[in-house]
C-alpha cells in the first residue's frame, strides 16, 4: 500500500522534481512554503499538469508512467481545490452527485447518507452554492470529491481561502474524515497547526523538491530542518486517556509509560488522542522537582542538542521511550546544567495541548 | 385577414426571411461554438488575427461583404471553377453570406461567455470523472446559458435585419431570395407606402419582441438544476 511518485515539470523559472513514495493510508502532509510546488505536486497525481514527466502509482494502480498518461477524468482521485470550485448552476445537491452519478454502481464505496450525515450537509441540500458561507462550500466540495469513492484524496489547502470561525467550524469534520475513513490523503498547506493536527506523514518540500520526508512527529522533531526552529516549534505525541481526576478537573493521559495531566476533557476511557507540547513549555531539571506547581514532570533521556536561530537559546531533543519531545533553553542553562546525548532528566512541561 | 393587408409575395418575403435567420442561427451556432471555444481557450498566436477576422463584418460595409461573396460564389468564381455550383442568386448563397455577415454576433457573446468559465471549474468536472464531451455539456454550456441566449437572439435579429449582402448575393427574386429588408425597400421606390408601412411594422414588433425577450429572461435565468 503505497503512492509512488516520480516526476520532472520544466516550467519557466521552476523545476519540479520529485522521487519518492508515502504511505498509501492515512494522512499526508504536502508541506513548504508558498511556491514551493505543493499544489503543483498535487495537480500532477491528479493528471492537471499534462507536461509532467515521469512515474506515477497508487496502490498498485499505474497512473503515468513512458507510455501511458491516463487523464484526469479516468483517475480515481477525489480533489479538493483551495476555493471550492463548486459548480454555481448546480445546487448542493447536484454537486454532490454530479460525481457519484459518474461511478459505476460497483465502484460505489462511499455512500451520499454517510457523507451528508459525516459532514453534516442535511440542512444543505436544496440551497444554491452562491447563498452558503465559504465553510459550508468547503464542506460540499470535500462531500463532492469522497463521493467518487477515490483511490486517494487531494486536498489543496482547503482551510487557506477561510477565516479563523470557519476554520473552527471544519476541522473537526476534517478530523471526521481522517478517522473514519479508509481513503489515504495528500494534504497541501503551509500552516503547520493543520498539519499537525491531521497529519501521519510528512512531505517537506522547499524549491521545487522534497527536503525530507517522513512520520510527521519525527520531521517536526529533527535538529537538522527548519520547523524545529520556528518560533512555534513542537512536539506531537500519540496518548491514550488512561483516567479522570474529577475533584481536580483532570485527566490523566498515558503514552510511553509516562503520565501527562491536563484540563478535564470529555474523552472516553482509553481514547487515542494526539498532544502537542510545545518546545517553549518544556523545561529541563536534573533531579526530580519536589515543590513544583508544575504538574507535568516527565523522566527522558537527552538525545542531541543544536543551536537555535537566536544564540542564546538551544534546542534539546529529549527522548521518552520511543516518543521525542522538544525543549527550548538559554545556552546558559545548558552549560549549567552540563547536558550531553545520554545525560538522564527529567522533563518538566508546562502546557499540553490536546489537538 | 392578415391577407388584406400583405400580398402573397411579401408573405414569401417573410417566410424567407424567417427561414433564413433560423437556418443561419443554426449553422452559425455549430461553426461558432467551436471557434469561439478555441478563442476563448487558446494561446495562440493567430488569436489575434482570427479575433479580427471575426469582427470584420461589424466595420466592413454590407455591399463590400456582399461583394466579395458574390465573387467567391459567383460564375468564374473559385467554387465554380473546382466545379461547384454556382451559388449566387440561390437560397444556399444568401446562407453563406448571412453566416459570414452574422458571425461576430454569435462568436463574440459565446467567447466571451466561455472565457467567463474559466479552467477551473473545468478541471473540477475532471476530476470528477467527465470526460471532455460531458463537461461540454453537463458544466460549459450551462454555465454559458446567457451567452447562448445572447448569440442566438443576435444571430437571429441580426440576420432578418440585413439588406446590403442579400441584395449583392441574391439579388432579388420574388420568392426564392427577396427578403422582406429588400422587399420594403421596393415598395418605397413604387411609393406603396401603405405596403411598407406593414411589413415595417411587423419587423419593428418582431425584433422588439425578440430582445424584450432576451432580456426578461437573461434578468431572471438563475434557477439551479437539482
Amino acid at each position: 500500500m503505497t503512492i509512488e511518485i516520480r516526476l520532472d515539470l520544466e516550467r519557466p523559472g521552476f523545476h519540479l522534481t520529485v522521487d519518492t513514495e508515502v504511505p498509501g493510508r492515512g494522512v499526508t502532509a504536502l508541506f513548504g512554503r508558498s511556491g514551493c510546488g505543493k499544489t503543483t505536486l498535487l495537480r500532477c497525481v491528479a493528471g492537471l499538469e499534462r507536461s509532467a514527466l515521469g512515474r506515477l502509482v497508487i496502490n498498485g494502480e499505474t497512473w503515468q508512467d513512458r507510455l501511458r498518461f491516463v487523464p484526469s477524468h479516468q483517475r480515481s482521485v477525489g480533489y479538493v481545490f483551495q476555493e471550492g470550485q463548486l459548480f454555481s448552476h448546480l445546487s448542493v445537491q447536484g454537486n454532490l452527485l454530479y460525481g457519484y452519478r459518474r461511478i459505476p454502481v460497483p465502484e460505489r464505496s462511499v455512500q451520499p447518507e454517510d457523507v451528508v450525515r459525516l459532514l453534516g450537509l442535511e440542512s444543505l441540500l436544496p440551497r444554491r452554492v452562491t447563498e452558503i458561507s465559504g465553510g459550508q462550500r468547503q464542506r460540499v466540495a470535500m462531500g463532492r470529491a469522497l463521493l467518487t469513492s477515490p483511490r486517494v484524496l487531494l486536498m489543496d489547502e482547503p482551510l487557506a481561502a477561510l477565516d479563523a470561525m470557519s476554520k473552527a467550524e471544519i476541522l473537526p469534520y476534517l478530523e471526521r474524515l481522517h478517522d473514519e475513513l479508509s481513503i489515504p490523503v495528500l494534504y497541501v498547506s503551509h500552516a503547520i497547526d493543520e498539519v499537525i493536527r491531521m497529519a501521519d506523514h510528512m512531505l517537506l518540500m522547499e524549491d521545487g523538491a522534497v527536503r525530507a520526508e517522513g512520520a510527521l512527529h519525527d520531521l517536526i522533531t529533527r535538529g537538522d530542518l527548519p520547523l524545529a526552529h520556528a518560533e512555534g516549534a513542537a512536539a506531537v505525541i500519540e496518548a491514550r486517556v488512561s483516567g479522570h481526576d474529577d475533584r481536580h478537573h483532570l485527566t490523566e493521559l498515558e503514552f510511553q509509560g509516562a503520565r501527562l495531566l491536563v484540563s478535564r476533557d470529555h474523552l472516553l476511557q482509553s481514547a487515542r488522542v494526539r498532544v502537542r507540547i510545545m518546545a517553549r513549555d518544556v523545561a529541563i531539571n536534573l533531579t526530580r522537582p519536589r515543590d513544583s506547581s508544575v504538574l507535568n514532570c516527565v523522566p527522558a533521556r537527552v538525545v542531541d542538542v543544536s543551536d537555535d536561530p537566536h544564540p542564546g537559546h538551544v534546542l534539546v531533543r529529549l527522548a521518552v521511550g520511543d516518543a521525542t519531545l522538544l525543549s527550548r533553553i538559554t545556552r546558559r542553562s545548558l552549560e549549567q546544567l552540563v547536558l550531553q546525548p545520554g545525560t538522564e532528566v527529567y522533563a518538566l512541561v508546562k502546557s499540553v495541548a490536546i489537538t | 385577414m392578415l391577407h388584406q393587408w400583405i400580398s402573397p409575395q411579401d408573405m414569401a418575403a417573410l417566410w424567407l426571411t424567417l427561414k433564413l435567420a433560423a437556418v443561419t442561427t443554426v449553422v452559425l451556432l455549430i461553426l461558432g461554438t467551436p471557434l469561439a471555444l478555441w478563442l476563448a481557450r487558446t494561446q495562440s498566436r493567430f488569436k489575434l488575427a482570427v479575433e479580427s477576422i471575426v469582427a470584420l463584418p461589424l466595420v466592413l460595409p454590407p455591399t463590400v461583404i456582399g461583394f466579395y461573396i458574390l465573387i467567391l460564389l459567383g460564375s468564374q468564381g473559385p467554387i465554380q471553377a473546382l466545379g461547384g455550383p454556382s451559388l449566387a442568386f440561390t437560397f444556399t448563397g444568401l446562407v453563406i453570406g448571412s453566416v459570414v455577415y452574422s458571425l461576430p454576433f454569435v462568436v463574440q457573446p459565446l467567447q466571451n461567455a466561455f472565457a467567463g468559465i474559466g479552467t477551473g471549474a473545468l478541471e473540477a468536472a475532471a476530476c470528477l470523472r467527465a470526460g471532455p464531451w460531458d463537461r461540454f455539456f453537463t458544466v460549459v454550456i450551462p454555465l454559458s446559458r446567457r451567452g447562448f441566449l445572447t448569440a442566438i437572439t443576435l444571430g437571429f435579429a441580426h440576420t432578418v435585419g440585413e439588406f446590403g449582402v442579400v441584395l449583392m448575393i441574391g439579388g432579388n427574386i420574388p420568392s426564392e431570395t427577396q427578403v422582406v429588408s429588400i422587399a420594403i425597400y421596393d415598395h418605397v421606390e413604387a411609393v406603396d407606402y401603405a405596403s411598407a408601412h406593414v411589413l415595417s411594422g411587423l419587423l419593428l414588433a418582431l425584433s422588439f419582441l425578440m430582445l424584450f425577450t432576451l432580456y426578461a429572461i437573461n434578468g431572471r435565468i438563475k434557477m439551479v438544476l437539482p
